[in-house]
């Protein structure tokens, strides 16, 4: 979608005139103006037509805000923790307390990289055993020091791989959820990119479940179910509407409570502003959720995920 | 893959698509065709190789309990075809084909019996109801069983054959997940045993939730037990992976499992735990 050729030829014409400003004698600010607008409606309207297929490439877009640049973005201080105190650390996977806005946060997200080699180091966002035993790690100390946990999940998955397994990636992955739904502390998750399967909602099962709007969430990628079932992996667009993996599906079928709005045209073309929503969205829930009491907190916890997508009771059926 | 005689009398390899159960099948590990009624004699376990073919849920529950001692209580629950799937075929359809080819509900059997007169709580999955994979009935199956024996402080037994989540069921399928871990909790707040048999497969979603949470694992020999399947793994960093990759064995050497046991002793393993567990309090 973002390679649409009216919009780029407006782009090239905006460059152009800009250009023509600055080297040559001309006042073009109106005629720069004029077209600004024209491509921001150009921009709105391709946005509002976006399918879901759409969405999942805006979700993996290079250029998203995610990982340690948007945490250092959201927060006013932030102390990195590495290592899982077992013999590694997964860049891939990481966290910590911060600040943000006054308050005692514990961070806990997937980092993917900016440079090819961070990316390959990171294996674009797939966490390892390793990531996810820091956060179990990660989540008693938040537990220790009563500080909320905020997982910003942007995954494809937990990463596949011959030591994953050795190490039981399984294993880790269930821990963290089990972890999770225990903790003594308010949780929010933030589904800030591609909230990939198990590697997902290892990070997921919060009391508060957050959607930025081009964010996706879904058991496979749409090329894996495509792949799968098929047979045929062209089918990928077909797939990711199938599999309802956006933020308004998410928010229908209720599993997440809220969508953060993105600037038009996405998270991309607007970081700072991306951030800021962010920011304000988890100071809204993270009072709220701090008005409960744990026992309460917790009840509710259990109950939303007892509850999650509950199957067709014979009693139902009339 | 079932195997069935096509109109010209050879025997074929199909798609498990008509309404019943093929009479020969395939071993997995040698090829040998096997007739389905000499598999029941032979614990269903390859005549020709040892391999083991997988059991159906009913007949793993026979090979456990003592003898009219299972009641089941299941629930009856079905998928409600949550995102209303459809890719070549509907889900819906998968689903009547599944139950009608296996006479169950969906791809799990729960139940309470007796072990050698101790009291359990039994969940057994089937791998022919779409590969034993992780939807809404199972689910939920799993957690009101959890929820009954963490309420009667009766072990809970979970047999695992599972291909990981239930696609077709999409972010449905990936919750269930978080449901049948945050049913686990209670049996540890009841201070309830957690027993966890894995057989072939044991994988993907499954394997990455409450399954993996037992207080004891035991592994089914001829197992499969991995989070990622090998070609995935294989397609995604070009490793190599190693002869005896993801069997019950890689799965001991790595401590993912507690104990490795045959088919025939499994019944006589499950008791010996119990027994150590629960201090022969029900024996
Ligand atoms: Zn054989």
């Amino acid at each position: 979608m973002v390679d649409d050729s009216s919009i780029r030829a407006l782009e090239d014409k905006v460059a152009e005139l800009r250009q023509m400003m600055e080297t040559g004698d001309v006042d073009l600010r109106e005629e720069i103006t004029l077209l600004e607008k024209k491509l921001f409606s150009l921009r709105r309207e391709q946005y509002a037509r976006m399918s879901d297929w759409d969405r999942v490439k805006l979700a993996r877009h290079p250029e998203r805000p995610r990982g340690l640049p948007l945490v250092e973005a959201l927060a006013e201080a932030f102390y990195e923790l590495r290592g899982d105190r077992m013999g590694g650390d997964d860049p891939a996977l990481r966290g910590g307390p911060a600040l943000v806005q006054g308050e005692r946060i514990m961070f806990l997200f997937h980092h993917r990289g900016s440079t090819p080699e961070e990316q390959r180091a990171c294996r674009f966002g797939m966490a390892t055993p390793q990531g996810y035993r820091k956060c179990l790690r990660l989540m008693d100390i938040a537990e220790r020091l009563h500080l909320p946990v905020v997982t910003l999940v942007d995954t494809p998955g937990a990463y596949p791989g011959l030591q994953s397994e050795e190490q039981n990636i399984a294993g880790a992955i269930a821990q963290c959820i089990s972890r999770m739904l225990a903790l003594n502390v308010p949780t929010v998750a933030v589904i800030l990119g591609e909230g990939g399967s198990g590697g997902a909602i290892a990070l997921g099962a919060a009391d508060r479940v957050l959607m930025m709007e081009n964010a996706t969430y879904s058991v496979i990628s749409p090329e894996g179910a495509a792949a799968i079932l098929w047979k045929d992996s062209s089918s990928a667009a077909q797939a990711a509407q199938a599999l309802r993996l956006t933020a308004p599906h998410l928010v229908e079928l209720g599993f997440a409570d809220q969508i953060i709005p993105e600037p038009v045209g996405g998270a991309h073309t607007d970081p700072d502003k991306t951030a800021d929503e962010l920011r304000s969205a988890l100071g809204e829930h993270l009072r709220a959720l701090s008005s409960s009491s744990l026992d309460e907190l917790k009840a509710l916890r259990y109950k939303r995920y007892r509850n999650a997508g509950s199957a067709r009771k014979p009693a139902d059926q009339t | 893959m079932p195997i069935r005689r096509d109109n010209r009398g050879r025997y074929v390899e199909v798609e498990p698509r008509r309404a019943e159960e093929t009479a020969w099948l395939r071993c997995r590990e040698c090829g040998e065709l096997v007739f389905r009624r000499k598999l029941k004699e032979t614990n269903h376990i390859c005549p020709r190789c040892g391999a083991y073919f997988f059991l159906t849920a009913q007949e793993r529950i026979a090979s456990i309990v003592d003898q009219d001692s299972y009641t089941t209580l299941t629930a009856d629950y079905t998928s409600t075809d949550p995102l209303e799937f459809v890719d070549r075929r509907p889900y819906q359809e998968r689903l009547d084909e599944a139950q009608a080819i296996t006479g169950l509900n969906d791809a799990i059997l729960v139940g309470r019996g007796t072990l050698d007169g101790s009291p359990l709580l039994l969940a057994v999955m089937d791998f022919r109801f779409i590969g034993g994979s992780m939807g809404q009935v199972v689910g939920d199956e799993i957690a009101t069983a959890v929820e009954r024996s963490a309420e009667e402080h009766i072990p809970f037994v979970l047999v695992v054959a599972s291909g990981g989540a239930r696609v077709q069921e999409g972010i449905v399928s990936l919750m269930q997940m978080a449901k049948t871990v945050a049913t686990r909790n209670l049996l540890a707040e009841a201070g309830v045993p957690f027993i966890v048999v894995f057989t072939y497969p044991s994988s993907g979603g499954m394997l990455a939730s409450v399954a993996s949470l037992a207080d004891v694992t035991i592994a089914e020999q001829g197992a499969m037990i991995g989070f990622a399947g090998p070609r995935v793994i294989e397609k995604t960093t070009g490793e190599r992976l190693p002869a005896g990759f993801q069997t019950a064995t890689f799965a001991l050497e790595h401590g993912v499992v507690d104990q490795v046991v045959t088919r025939e002793s499994l019944r006589a393993e499950l008791a010996k735990a119990l027994h150590v567990l629960t201090g022969g309090a029900h024996g």
